[in-house]
C-alpha cells in the first residue's frame, strides 16, 4: 500500500495510476496514515528465534480471547443449586450448581463446545508457559537493562495477572477438584494476619464456600483481569515500538541499529504463520488430548476431596511450596502465624518482588547506569545467569513439589522422599546450581577465547618431522607470527567447528528449500567486508574483548549497509 | 483379649475403680471376674466377640488336633469338606510359615485370618497379593498364583476355620450410577483419585489404581478393607451402596474420554507435562525453524 501510494505516476506527478493507489490516496488525504503506516511497516524485527517467544504469548492471549468469547455464550456463572438431569448418566440426579451444570453442557450438549473449552485451557497453559519461557529469555540476555526496566515491570505484572486471571478460570466450572483449589485459596486469605479474616469475608461474602465466589471470579476473569492484561500489553508493545528491539551482537549490529526483517513483508509473513501454528497447536491439543475432564471429577461438595487435586502447572509451585514449609506455628507479636502464610503469601511474595526489583538490584550491583541495546550471551554474565538459573532451580524444585504424589505414585518412590527431597533441595540445591553455571559460563567464555586465539580444531592430525603429533587449528582470522589469532571477543557466537565458519553472515534464503546458491550469499558477504572485523570500530570493543556500554544513540545513524534492512535512528 | 486378666484392667477403669476393687475379693473365681467384666455395656460387648473367638480358635485348634480328617462329619454345610481339607493343604504349604498353624498369625509376619473371612481370601489371593513376595511397605500386585479352584479351597479353609465376611452374590453392579457416583468421590476419591487411578500414601504405601479390580475384588476389598484400607462394612456402606459404587467404578472405567486422549486421568499434572513437553517443545522447534530463515 505504502509502495502504491509512492509510485512515479504520469497523469499529474505524485498521482497513483493504479485503482489500488487511488483508493490508497483517498484514504491518506482524509486520515493522513501514510506517513504513520510507513513507519510502522517498515519496522524491523531481529530474525532471532528467540524473539519470537513473546510472540507465542501475544498469540495464546488471541486464542483465549477468541475461545472464551464463545464460552461465555454458554456459561453461566451461578452457584444457584440445581439437579442435573442431562445426557451424562453418570452424574444424572446428583446435585451441583447451576456454573458447574452449564459447563457440563458445553462438554456435552454445545456443538464445538468440549472443542473450545478444551482449546480454551490449553491456550491458558501455553500461555502463562510461553510467558515464563519468554521472561528467562529476556532475564538472561540482559534485555531488562535501561531503557527496559518499564517494560520489565509491567511484563513481571502481565505474569502475576495471567497467573490469577488463570486461577480464576480454572475455579469457573465449580468441579470437586478446582473447589478444592478454592478451599487452599480461601485458607490463604484467612492465613494472613490480622487483616486476613476480613480479607476472607470480604471475597468470600459468607462461609466458605457462599454463594458469590463463582459470580466474582467469573467478572474478574472475564472483565477485570482480562481489561487490564490487554492494556498492559498494548503499553508493552507501545514502549517496546518506542524503545526498539534488543538485538544480539553481531556482524553490522550495534547499539545505534537494529538488523533484521521489515514488518512488512517478510516479518508479518512470520507472524502470521506463527499464529496460525500456535491457534493449530491449541486446536490440535484441544481436539485430541482431554484437559481437566469435569464430568470425571463430579461436582464441588466441600465433605468431598480427591487424591491427586492439583492446580495448573503455573499455580504447581504454590501448592509445593505449601506441601513442602515445616508445620511450624510461629508466633510474632502475639500473632499465630501459620505455615500457609509462610509458604503461600511470604515465599512468593519474596519471589515475585525480587523478580521484579531484580533490574534495579542489578544495576545497584553493577553501577552501571547506561542504557543498553545489544543484548548479552548469558556466557557473558556468569553472576547473573547463575543466579537466575538459581532461582530457577528452586522454582523448579517447589514446581516438583507440587505433583509430588502424582511422581511418587507413578514412579514407586516413598511420598515422604519426595517431600523430604523438597525440602532439603531447595535449600541445597540452589547454591549447587549456582557454582556449576558460575562455572560453566566461564569455561564457555574461555573455549570462546581459546578458539579465537587457536582458531578451530580440525580434527586434521599432523606428524610433524620431529615425530610429534599435532591437531592442525583452523584461525579464524589474520594471525601474529605466533600463529595467534588477534580477533577480540565481540559479544558474539564463535564458531566452534569447521562447518559453522560463515554463520555471522545472513542466512541463505529460501524456506522449505534454498532459492539461492550458497555460493552467490558468500560472494555478496565478501564483496560487502562485513562481519564482525568490519562493525569492530563501531563497537568500541573494551581491553577485555567485550564491547563497551552503548549510550544514547547519536541523532542521524548510520548509513544502511548492503542489502539488509536497518532500523532508521532511534529517537 | 480373651485372656486379659480383669485386675489389671482395674485401674484403667478410672471412676469404676472402686467398684472393681470391691468386688475383688471374690474375684478368685473367673465366673465372678467376668460378672465383674459384665457391668460394663462395652465391656460385655467385647467380652462377646472374645468369648467368639476363643471358642472360635478353641474348636479350629480342638478340630486340628484331635481329628484331622474327620470334619466332614461335623460340617453343618455338608459338602465342602473336601474343599476345606484342599485348602488345608494348600494353606499348609503357602501360608503358614506368616499366618500360623492356626491362623492366629505370627509376630512381625503376618496378621491373624480369624474373622478375616473368605471375602479377604478373595481380594489377597486373587489380586496377587498373597502369598507375599517380601515384606515392604505395602504388598504389591501381582499375578494370581493359584487356580480358581485352589482359591476356592483355600476361602472354604479360611471360612471353616476363621470365620468372617463372606462372598456376595448376585448382579454386582445392581446400584444406581450417580449415588455410587456420589458415593465413591464421598468415600474412595480421597485415596483412590476421582478416576479410580490411584494414589500416593505415606512412606511408600499406596492405594491401588482400580483399573486392573473385577467387580468382586472391589467388593471383597470393601468388605475386608486390606492394606491400608477401612473397612467399609455393611453398617457403613449397605450392600446396596456397595453395588452402587462398583457400578460407577466401572462404567467410568469403561467410558471412552470425549476429549481425546486421556493422558493417565490424573489431572493437571500430566497436562502440565503435555504443554511443556508437546506444546511448548512444538513451538520452540517452530520458532527456531522460523529464526534459521531469514
Amino acid at each position: 500500500m505504502a509502495t502504491t501510494t509512492a509510485a512515479p505516476g504520469r497523469p499529474a506527478p505524485g498521482r497513483p495510476t493504479t485503482k489500488l493507489g487511488s483508493a490508497a490516496l483517498e484514504v491518506d488525504e482524509r486520515l493522513i496514515v501514510a506517513g504513520p503506516v510507513r513507519r510502522t511497516l517498515n519496522k524491523v524485527f531481529p530474525d532471532h528465534w528467540s524473539f519470537l517467544l513473546g510472540e507465542i504469548a501475544l498469540y495464546s492471549f488471541v486464542v483465549l480471547l477468541l475461545s472464551g468469547t464463545y464460552l461465555t455464550f454458554f456459561f453461566d456463572a451461578s452457584m444457584k443449586e440445581v439437579t442435573y438431569g442431562g445426557d451424562y448418566a453418570p452424574l444424572r440426579g446428583v446435585e451441583m450448581s447451576a456454573a458447574f451444570e452449564s459447563t457440563l453442557g458445553l462438554a456435552f450438549d454445545v456443538r464445538g463446545g468440549l472443542l473450545i473449552r478444551q482449546m480454551h485451557h490449553w491456550a491458558a497453559l501455553l500461555f502463562v508457559a510461553s510467558i515464563c519461557v519468554h521472561l528467562l529469555r529476556i532475564f538472561f540476555t540482559g534485555a531488562f537493562r535501561k531503557p527496559r526496566e518499564t517494560n520489565w515491570f509491567i511484563g513481571v505484572g502481565l505474569l502475576v495477572l495471567a497467573l490469577l486471571e488463570g486461577f480464576a478460570g480454572y475455579t469457573l466450572p465449580d468441579d470437586l477438584l478446582s473447589g478444592t483449589g478454592l478451599r487452599i485459596f480461601s485458607a490463604v486469605f484467612l492465613s494472613i494476619p490480622v487483616i486476613g479474616t476480613w480479607i476472607y469475608f470480604t471475597i468470600f461474602g459468607g462461609d466458605f464456600p457462599g454463594e458469590l465466589i463463582i459470580g466474582r471470579l467469573y467478572i474478574l476473569h472475564v472483565l477485570v483481569i482480562p481489561a487490564i492484561l490487554l492494556a498492559l500489553i498494548a503499553v508493552h508493545l507501545l514502549i517496546l515500538v518506542k524503545q526498539k528491539h534488543t538485538q544480539f551482537p553481531g556482524a553490522g549490529r550495534t547499539e545505534h541499529n537494529v538488523v533484521g526483517n521489515r514488518l512488512f513483508p517478510t516479518f508479518a509473513g512470520k507472524a502470521t504463520a506463527l499464529f496460525f501454528i500456535v491457534f493449530g497447536l491449541c486446536a490440535g491439543l484441544g481436539g485430541l488430548v482431554q484437559i481437566n475432564p469435569i464430568w470425571l471429577f463430579g461436582p464441588y461438595n466441600p465433605a468431598q476431596v480427591s487424591s491427586g487435586s492439583q492446580p495448573d502447572w503455573y499455580i504447581g509451585f504454590l501448592d509445593g511450596s505449601a506441601r513442602l514449609f515445616p508445620p511450624w506455628e510461629i508466633v510474632m507479636w502475639g500473632y499465630h502465624i501459620t505455615p500457609v502464610f509462610w509458604a503461600t503469601v511470604a515465599i512468593p511474595g519474596l519471589m515475585f518482588t525480587a523478580l521484579a526489583l531484580y533490574p534495579v538490584i542489578e544495576r545497584k550491583l553493577t553501577g552501571d547506569t547506561a542504557s543498553h541495546h545489544l543484548l548479552q550471551r548469558p556466557r557473558d554474565v556468569p553472576v547473573r545467569t547463575s543466579l537466575g538459573a538459581m532461582a530457577l532451580s528452586f522454582y523448579i524444585v517447589l514446581w516438583i513439589s507440587g505433583g509430588n504424589d502424582v511422581i511418587a505414585d507413578k514412579f514407586d518412590i516413598s511420598l515422604n522422599a519426595m517431600t523430604w527431597f523438597g525440602r532439603i533441595g531447595m535449600i541445597v540445591i540452589p547454591p549447587i546450581v549456582y557454582a556449576l553455571t558460575y562455572r560453566l559460563c566461564l569455561g564457555l567464555e574461555r573455549h570462546d577465547r581459546e578458539v579465537l586465539e587457536h582458531g578451530i580444531e580440525t580434527g586434521v592430525i599432523r606428524r610433524l618431522p620431529s615425530g610429534e603429533f599435532i591437531e592442525v587449528h583452523q584461525p579464524l582470522g589474520p594471525v601474529d607470527e605466533h600463529g595467534h589469532g588477534q580477533l577480540a571477543y565481540g559479544g558474539a557466537s564463535v564458531p566452534k567447528k569447521m562447518n559453522q565458519v560463515g554463520g555471522a553472515r545472513r542466512a541463505v534464503k529460501g524456506f522449505f528449500k534454498p532459492i539461492e546458491e550458497p555460493a552467490a550469499v558468500q560472494a555478496e558477504a565478501r564483496r560487502e567486508t562485513r562481519g564482525l572485523e568490519a562493525a569492530r570500530e563501531s563497537r568500541e570493543l573494551t581491553g577485555s574483548g567485550r564491547p563497551t556500554e552503548g549510550g544514547r544513540p547519536a541523532e542521524g545513524g548510520r548509513p544502511s549497509e548492503g542489502g539488509r534492512p536497518q532500523q532508521e535512528p532511534r529517537d | 483379649m480373651s485372656t486379659t486378666n480383669p485386675s489389671s484392667e482395674a485401674p484403667l477403669e478410672g471412676g469404676r475403680r472402686r467398684l472393681s476393687l470391691r468386688r475383688r475379693p471374690d474375684a478368685g473365681s473367673p465366673a465372678s471376674a467376668a460378672r465383674a467384666r459384665r457391668r460394663s455395656k462395652q465391656r460385655r460387648r467385647i467380652a462377646n466377640v472374645a468369648g467368639l473367638m476363643a471358642a472360635l480358635v478353641l474348636t479350629g485348634v480342638g478340630y486340628s488336633a484331635l481329628a484331622p480328617g474327620a470334619s466332614a462329619a461335623d460340617d453343618p454345610t455338608g459338602n465342602p469338606s473336601s474343599a476345606v481339607e484342599a485348602g488345608r493343604e494348600i494353606y499348609t504349604r503357602s501360608c503358614i510359615t506368616c499366618h500360623g498353624s492356626n491362623l492366629q498369625g505370627v509376630q512381625d509376619r503376618g496378621p491373624s485370618l480369624i474373622g478375616v473371612g473368605e471375602a479377604s481370601v478373595y481380594f489377597q489371593v486373587h489380586t496377587g497379593r498373597m502369598p507375599l513376595v517380601r515384606q515392604e511397605a505395602q504388598a504389591a500386585e501381582r499375578p494370581t498364583l493359584f487356580s480358581d479352584e485352589e482359591i476356592d479351597q483355600l476361602m472354604a479353609y479360611v471360612q471353616e476355620n476363621g470365620g468372617g465376611p463372606t462372598l456376595p452374590s448376585g448382579d454386582l453392579r445392581d446400584g444406581d450410577l450417580a449415588e455410587g457416583g456420589e458415593l465413591f468421590r464421598l468415600n474412595c476419591a480421597q485415596c483412590h483419585n476421582f478416576t479410580g487411578m490411584g494414589g500416593a500414601l505415606s512412606s511408600g504405601k499406596r492405594a491401588p489404581t482400580l483399573l486392573d479390580a473385577n467387580d468382586m475384588t472391589l467388593y471383597t476389598a470393601m468388605l475386608s478393607g486390606p492394606e491400608n484400607m477401612p473397612v467399609f462394612g455393611d453398617n457403613q456402606l449397605t450392600p446396596d451402596e456397595k453395588r452402587a459404587i462398583i457400578n460407577y467404578v466401572q462404567t467410568i472405567k469403561t467410558t471412552a474420554d470425549p476429549g481425546g486422549a486421556g493422558i493417565g486421568r490424573v489431572g493437571p499434572v500430566a497436562e502440565g507435562l503435555v504443554i511443556w513437553v508437546v506444546g511448548m517443545g512444538a513451538l520452540l522447534f517452530g520458532i527456531f525453524w522460523m529464526g534459521t530463515k531469514a
